[in-house]
């Protein structure tokens, strides 16, 4: 295996501001566009893309995300296919990809495997809620090292600077930072607590970029993320754009990235 | 061979804490401080108190006469019917209120699947005067009428919890989400011995009076500590623990665990976790799991919703793994006979869940000299309606 710079670090080297990433559920609305949901993303100008693993049994995630994983199990969403789908990916999109999910079907799919395929696919990085990180050092650090995958590590409001350092340490991608105490759903607006937070954690002067992530959901609360981190994190709302019972899902995926890009 | 968790939360390979760093302060900061704060003799007298009486311990070590009879050997039924709200559940509520108390947090938040969870959290937070919420799937919420009603007499609220399977399983999954959403003023008081560490051991350690009672009782009524057998259901399996807790390592002890084998084992409506799950994640911990081959959690199914559960505790996984305790099944029908044979033959209408343990005494073999003891965890007042109707169907 060649060592490649890691296309998500030369992200953030090219674009340090505004960026724009986008978590989707694979396999839904329906279960064939997974493929189509990250080339129109691509073209719409989003800059990251975040493939939701979809789980039983989601514990970080709000009522949206929920049902999109309920959604895209009942479709008949799991890993084998998810990379079968994703298997000529990087013949059309060159941007960054992530894979997010919880631990129980990567343990179960087999970690080396799952690592070695993500490889294979062109993944670029991990996003696993509840991998924690004496487990990732302890077990996985090396594993996800050798297939060249970044762990990304969220951080909360509650987590102590400390821990914040040593997160810091231990991630080369980006560090999610999660706006509120909260699981994931779209809310309405930015509270003065979560800038006096943003705040905080940007003046730590991390080495590592930061996108902001949870809550965000339109134009707005996009800028005041991009004010205070590398940039922001949309999940939920994309959701529930694409899963709007009305429009094609090209088009509703270009109004909602422009919506977004409006101001 | 050690049954006990280790430093890093893990029982053998399962246990540790599978938690998303929103949860991470938190468990962390239970971790650091659970052992120091329980082993305080303030603490002590005031969880010693509580137990002697508030909920009434030391329940009796009854010997069953006509149960004996039936099996032909010395049956022992250790009363967890008889605590205060009706199920061993209260040993743990009382321990962990008093945690939170010491932790500063002002709010409680429960899961339940049964209700006695439910009921035994109530109670507590109203003894102490703190605001309670208890996540309960909306089809336990029917299956369990009485015990929705009494926590609501007890003053929490009762929150329907209406994703998946609307059991006990998707309960703890919004319990979990609440605690997310409120972590600097709520203590989550979960259940059972699931969840990441440190709550396995720490619920394990609560109910570990009962086994600790067994020692004893059996002293001084036969002059003899340690029974040949040991027989508790387990959803979670935090009676099962309790009753295990004090003869883990005397290797003498045959400990059976129960779990509900619901319409079968091979029926595909069943909890038996160990008969048809293999090692997976849940609710923040490694254990055995029921789950598809894509890792995705499998619904289970049993009449009784405390053992509605697809897991169990890491020890028991643990336990499982090592065989130094057997695991059998039993079915709904099963569950059921013995309960109305439990009544009829000593008087007692046990809890469904209870009533597996029961069953399960027609699977395992005594001789006459045999001593073995049952963990009564609960009694059937909750299950009333579930009695009849069962007996209408029959007839
Ligand atoms: C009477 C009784 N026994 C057993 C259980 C199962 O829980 P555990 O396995 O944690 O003892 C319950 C749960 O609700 C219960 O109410």
């Amino acid at each position: 295996m060649i060592y490649q710079p890691n296309p998500i670090r030369q992200l953030f080297i090219e674009q340090p501001q505004n960026i724009l990433s986008v978590y989707f559920t694979a396999g839904y609305p329906s279960l064939q566009d997974t493929v189509s949901t990250i080339e129109t993303l691509q073209a719409a100008g989003v800059n990251l893309i975040e493939i939701g693993i979809p789980f039983s049994d989601p514990i970080a995630d709000g009522e949206t995300i929920q049902q999109s994983s309920q959604q895209a199990l009942q479709n008949g969403m799991n890993l084998t296919l998810l990379f079968e789908q994703l298997a000529n990916i990087r013949q059309t999109v060159h941007i960054p990809l992530i894979l997010m999910g919880y631990m129980n079907p990567i343990l179960q799919f087999g970690v080396e495997k799952f690592c070695k395929k993500c490889f294979e696919t062109g993944i670029n990085g991990l996003i696993i809620p509840d991998l924690p990180m004496a487990e990732y050092l302890q077990t996985y650090k090396s594993l996800f090292a050798q297939y060249q995958l970044e762990n990304i590590f969220l951080i909360t409001p509650q987590t102590e600077d400390e821990r914040i350092r040593l997160i810091d340490t231990n991630t080369q991608g980006f560090i999610y930072m999660v706006s509120s105490a909260s699981v994931t759903g779209a809310k309405q607006g930015i509270s003065n607590s979560q800038l006096t937070y943003f705040q905080r954690i940007k003046a730590m002067n991390l080495q590592n970029p930061l996108l902001i992530g949870f809550g965000i959901g339109n134009a707005s609360t996009f800028q005041t993320a991009c004010h205070y981190a590398n940039g922001a994190i949309i999940g939920s709302a994309f959701i529930k754009a694409v899963g709007a019972k009305e429009g094609k899902l090209e088009e509703k995926i270009k109004n909602f990235i422009t919506s977004i890009k409006a101001l | 061979m050690n049954y006990t968790v280790n430093e890093q939360g893990y029982y053998g390979q399962f246990g540790g804490a599978y938690i998303p760093e929103m949860l991470y302060p938190n468990i962390k900061e239970l971790q650091q401080s659970y052992l120091t704060l329980i082993n305080e003799p303030t603490f002590q007298a005031e969880f010693q108190d509580l137990l002697t009486n508030y909920v009434g311990r030391p329940t009796p070590l009854y010997y069953a006469k006509r149960l004996s009879a039936t099996y032909h050997c010395h049956i022992f039924l250790k009363r967890e019917d008889l605590c205060h709200t009706g199920a061993h559940k209260i040993n743990n509520t009382i321990g962990q209120i008093l945690v939170a108390q010491r932790l500063g947090k002002k709010k409680i938040i429960a899961e339940t699947g049964a209700g006695q969870h439910g009921v035994a959290t109530a109670t507590v937070c109203a003894l102490m005067g703190m605001e309670c919420m208890v996540y309960m799937g909306k089809h336990d919420m029917e299956r369990q009428k009485p015990n929705v009603e009494r926590m609501k007499i007890l003053g929490a609220t009762v929150v329907p919890a209406t994703s998946g399977s609307q059991t006990l399983k998707d309960a703890t999954n919004e319990a979990m989400r609440h605690w997310i959403n409120n972590p600097t003023d709520t203590h989550y008081i979960i259940g059972s011995v699931v969840g990441p560490h440190p709550y396995p051991d720490m619920v394990a350690r609560f109910q570990a009076v009962i086994s600790a009672e067994i020692r004893k009782q059996l002293k001084a009524q036969i002059n003899r500590e340690l029974p040949d057998y040991v027989v508790a259901c387990v959803g979670g399996g935090s009676n099962a623990a309790g009753a295990f807790y004090h003869f883990l390592d005397e290797p003498t002890v045959q400990l059976v665990a129960v779990e509900a084998g619901g319409k079968g084992v091979q029926s595909g409506l069943s909890a038996a976790t160990t008969a048809l799950g293999r090692m997976g994640i849940l609710h923040g911990s490694k254990t055995i799991l029921m789950q598809t081959e894509d890792g995705q959690v499998i619904e289970p199914y049993s009449i009784s919703a405390g053992l509605d559960y697809p897991g169990i505790g890491p020890i028991h996984a643990h336990l499982y793994d090592t065989q130094r305790a057997v695991f059998v099944n039993v079915t709904d029908d099963e569950a059921m006979q013995a309960g109305f044979s439990l009544s009829k033959t000593e008087g007692i209408i046990p809890a469904i869940e209870t009533a597996h343990a029961f069953a399960a005494l027609d699977q395992l073999e005594f001789k006459k000299s045999d001593v073995v003891v049952v963990n009564l965890s609960g009694r059937g007042d909750k299950d009333l309606e579930t009695y009849i109707r069962y007996k209408n169907q029959q007839l």
